[in-house]
C-alpha cells in the first residue's frame, strides 16, 4: 500500500467494531495516488493561486459592471443579439454580468479546491444503521408497559369505542364531495342550438349567409342566442358547448355527412371542441379537409363525417345540421345529435 | 517569414487543453454567422416603388407575363397554365395568389415537398406583376389589393387582436410565430410577411390555409388583423430572448438542453481529478 508518501495511514479500512451489523469491507483497492503539479512544483502552485485570484477578482469586476449597467443603460433600449434576436439591453447586460459574477466565484472555488486544497483519499468507516439490540428491546418494553398501564389492552370498551370514533371520522370528507354539485342530468347532451337558431361569427357577431362562403372558407361561429345567455349566466359553459367551425367544400369534395341533408350546398358545421379532452380545434387544412387538434394531434376529416383519422380521440366530431331560414341566413336545423366534447361517465 | 512564425505560434498552442473547445467555439461562430447572413438575405423583401395598378392595367404586361411564364412556370403548371402532373392549374387563382406566391419567393418552387418554403424572390416586383397580369387574364380571381385596401391606418388594434386569436392564432400561434400542422406541413411565421402578402394570403388561402374572403372577414376586420400583426412585429422583448414566443415549451427545452448541459459540464469538471 505504500505507493506514495500520502496513503500510509489513509487507505486502511477501519473495522466497525461498535456495530453488530458490521460488514467486513474488502481491503481498499484505491488507485495509485498521483500527486498534482501544484503539490510538487511551487511555480505551478503559484500559477494556480493566481488563476483562482483572477477568477475572484473578475467576479468583483462583473459585479461592478452590473451596478454600472443598471444605471448606465436605459430600460427602454433594445438591442439585436445575433442569433437569439432583439431583447432589452438593460436586462441582457444585468443577466450576463450578474451571472458571470456568481459563476466566477463558483469556478474560482472549484479551481481552488481542485488545484490547491489537499486531495488525499480518505476512507471513513460507518457503523450499522439499526440501533443496538438493548435499545430496541428497551423501547418495545416501554411500549408494552405503556399499553398495560393505560389500560389500552385490558379495557376493551375504551379501546373499541376509540377505534370506532377514528374509523367513522373520514365520513364527512366523503359527504362533502356532494357539494361538487348536482349530477349533470342532460346538460352535457343539450346545447343552445335548436331548429331555426342563426349562426353568428365569433367574435364579431354577424349573421352568416351561404353566399359569404368561398370554397375553402373557414369561419368560427356561435348561436345567436349565446350572447343573451352569457349576459344572464356569467359563465362560459354554453360557449364551450356551442362553438362550431363552418367550412365550405364542393359537393364532390364532401364525401359523407353524419346525416342526410345536413350540409347546405357544401357548407358544413362541426363542433369546435375536440372529443378527446375538449381543446378547441381550428387548425383546418382546406386542401386535405383535415382538422388538427393542437393539444394531442387528433386529426378529423371534415369531408368524411368528421371521423378520426389520427390521434388519441376515440369519437368523431359531432356535426350540426345546417339550413337557411326564409330571410336567407344560415341556421341550425336542430341541436347536435350526439354530445359534444370529451367522453364522460354517463355517456355510455 | 511572418507567416511562418505565425504557423509556429499556432502549433505551440495546438496541444493546449482548451484547443478543442476554442476550435469548436470558433467553428460555431463562423457557421452561425454565415447562416444568419444568408437567412437575412433570403428574408429581405423590399416593396419596390413600381406602380402596381399601371402595370396590371397595361395590356403589354400580359404578353410580357406570358413570356416569363413560359420560361419560369410552364414546366409544372403547363404552357397555358392548365396544370399537369407536377403542378396545379392556375386558371382562376387570380393575381393576388400569383403575387403572394412569387413575391414571397415560394414560387418558383425549389423542390416538391410537404411545404413550399419562403425564400428570396426570384422575380422583380415588375416581373411579378406581369406574371400576375397574365394569370389574371386567363380567368378572373382574387385581385391584388389596392393601396386603399392596404391602408390600415386607424384600424381597431384591440378588435384586430381578438380576430387574430379567433381566426389565425390556432395555426400561426398567438404571437404570429407560426406552428406545426400535419405530415410535415406548417403554418409559417408572419413576422417577415408584408401587409400585402398577409392580405393576399387571407383572400387566396395558399397551401393548407383556409380562405378568409371579404364577406367572412370584411375590410375593417382585415385591417385590424394586419395592424395587430404589425404591432407584434414591432413589440420588443423586455423580459429576455423571445425563443419563438412559444412560452414555457421552448424555455423549458432551452433550460433542459443548454442549461442542464452546462451544469453537466461543470459537474464533470468538478469530478475529474486535477493534474
Amino acid at each position: 500500500m505504500s505507493n506514495s508518501n500520502h496513503d500510509d495511514i489513509q487507505n486502511e479500512v477501519v473495522p466497525a467494531t461498535q456495530s453488530e451489523t458490521q460488514v467486513n469491507l474488502p481491503k481498499s483497492e484505491l488507485p495509485v495516488h498521483v500527486l498534482r503539479r501544484a503539490d510538487v512544483d511551487p511555480i505551478a502552485a503559484a500559477r494556480a493561486e493566481r488563476q483562482v485570484a483572477i477568477m475572484f477578482l473578475l467576479s468583483a469586476v462583473f459585479t461592478v459592471l452590473a451596478v454600472v449597467s443598471f444605471f448606465a443603460i436605459p430600460v427602454d433600449l433594445y438591442i439585436r443579439v445575433p442569433g437569439p434576436g432583439v431583447t432589452s439591453a438593460s436586462n441582457f447586460a444585468l443577466g450576463i454580468t450578474l451571472g458571470l459574477a456568481i459563476f466566477l466565484i463558483g469556478t474560482g472555488a472549484i479551481h481552488w479546491a481542485r488545484k490547491l486544497m489537499p486531495d488525499d483519499e480518505v476512507v471513513q468507516s460507518r457503523h450499522g444503521y439499526s440501533s443496538s439490540r438493548e435499545i430496541r428491546e428497551s423501547v418495545m418494553q416501554e411500549i408494552r408497559i405503556g399499553g398495560e398501564e393505560s389500560g389500552f389492552t385490558s379495557r376493551k370498551i375504551v379501546r373499541r369505542s376509540l377505534l370506532t370514533a377514528i374509523a367513522v371520522l373520514p365520513l364527512p370528507a366523503v359527504i362533502l364531495a356532494l357539494d361538487f354539485g348536482p349530477l349533470p342530468q342532460n346538460e352535457l347532451r343539450e346545447t343552445l342550438w335548436k331548429k331555426g337558431v342563426r349562426l353568428v361569427t365569433d367574435p364579431t357577431g354577424r349573421y352568416l349567409r351561404p353566399e359569404d362562403f368561398s370554397v375553402g372558407s373557414l369561419v368560427s361561429a356561435h348561436p345567436e342566442n349565446l350572447k343573451e345567455w352569457e349576459e344572464e349566466n356569467h359563465n362560459l359553459n354554453a360557449r364551450a358547448k356551442t362553438s362550431i367551425l363552418v367550412v365550405r367544400m364542393t359537393p364532390e369534395q364532401l364525401r359523407t355527412s353524419q346525416g342526410e341533408g345536413w350540409d347546405y350546398q357544401g357548407i358544413i358545421a362541426y363542433s369546435k371542441i375536440c372529443t378527446h379532452v375538449g381543446c378547441p380545434i381550428a387548425l383546418y387544412e382546406h386542401r386535405t379537409h383535415h382538422l388538427l387538434c393542437p393539444c394531442h394531434q387528433s386529426t378529423f376529416d371534415l369531408a368524411d363525417s368528421g371521423n378520426v383519422v389520427f390521434g388519441p380521440a376515440a369519437r368523431r366530431l359531432p356535426q350540426l345540421p345546417l339550413g337557411v331560414d326564409e330571410e336567407g341566413y344560415l341556421v341550425a336545423l336542430s341541436d347536435f345529435q350526439e354530445p359534444v366534447g370529451p367522453s364522460f361517465w354517463e355517456r355510455g | 517569414m511572418a507567416k511562418r512564425s505565425g504557423t509556429v505560434g499556432f502549433s505551440k498552442y495546438r496541444k493546449h487543453p482548451a484547443a478543442l473547445s476554442v476550435i469548436l467555439f470558433l467553428g460555431l461562430i463562423v457557421t452561425s454567422g454565415v447562416y444568419t447572413l444568408g437567412a437575412n438575405a433570403a428574408n429581405e423583401y423590399a416593396r419596390s416603388s413600381v406602380d402596381a395598378a399601371a402595370i396590371m392595367n397595361d395590356p403589354a404586361s400580359i404578353d410580357a407575363g406570358k413570356r416569363l411564364f413560359a420560361t419560369g412556370c410552364a414546366t409544372c403548371h403547363g404552357l397555358n397554365a392548365q396544370g399537369n402532373s407536377d403542378g396545379p392549374t392556375l386558371i382562376g387563382v387570380g393575381a393576388a395568389s400569383v403575387h403572394f406566391q412569387v413575391s414571397s419567393g415560394r414560387m418558383p418552387m425549389a423542390s416538391p415537398g410537404a411545404q413550399v418554403m419562403r425564400k428570396k424572390p426570384q422575380y422583380t416586383e415588375e416581373q411579378t406583376l406581369q406574371l400576375a397580369a397574365y394569370v389574371a387574364s386567363l380567368s378572373p380571381g382574387p385581385e391584388i389589393p389596392t393601396a386603399a385596401q392596404l391602408n390600415w391606418a386607424g384600424a381597431d388594434l384591440a378588435e384586430g387582436a381578438e380576430l387574430f386569436r379567433a381566426n389565425c392564432a390556432q395555426c400561426h400561434s398567438f404571437s404570429g410565430r407560426g406552428g406545426a400542422l400535419t405530415e410535415g406541413k406548417y403554418a409559417p411565421s408572419l413576422m417577415i410577411a408584408t401587409p400585402q402578402q398577409i392580405y393576399e394570403a387571407m383572400i387566396t388561402g395558399p397551401q393548407a390555409m383556409p380562405i378568409f374572403n371579404d364577406q367572412t372577414l370584411n375590410l375593417e376586420e382585415k385591417h385590424g388583423i394586419i395592424a395587430y400583426i404589425e404591432y407584434l412585429k414591432d413589440s420588443p422583448n423586455p423580459g429576455g430572448f423571445e425563443l419563438g414566443r412559444y412560452g414555457p415549451v421552448t424555455e423549458g427545452l432551452f433550460l433542459w438542453t443548454i442549461g442542464m448541459g452546462a451544469l453537466l459540464m461543470v459537474a464533470i469538471w468538478i469530478g475529474v481529478k486535477a493534474k
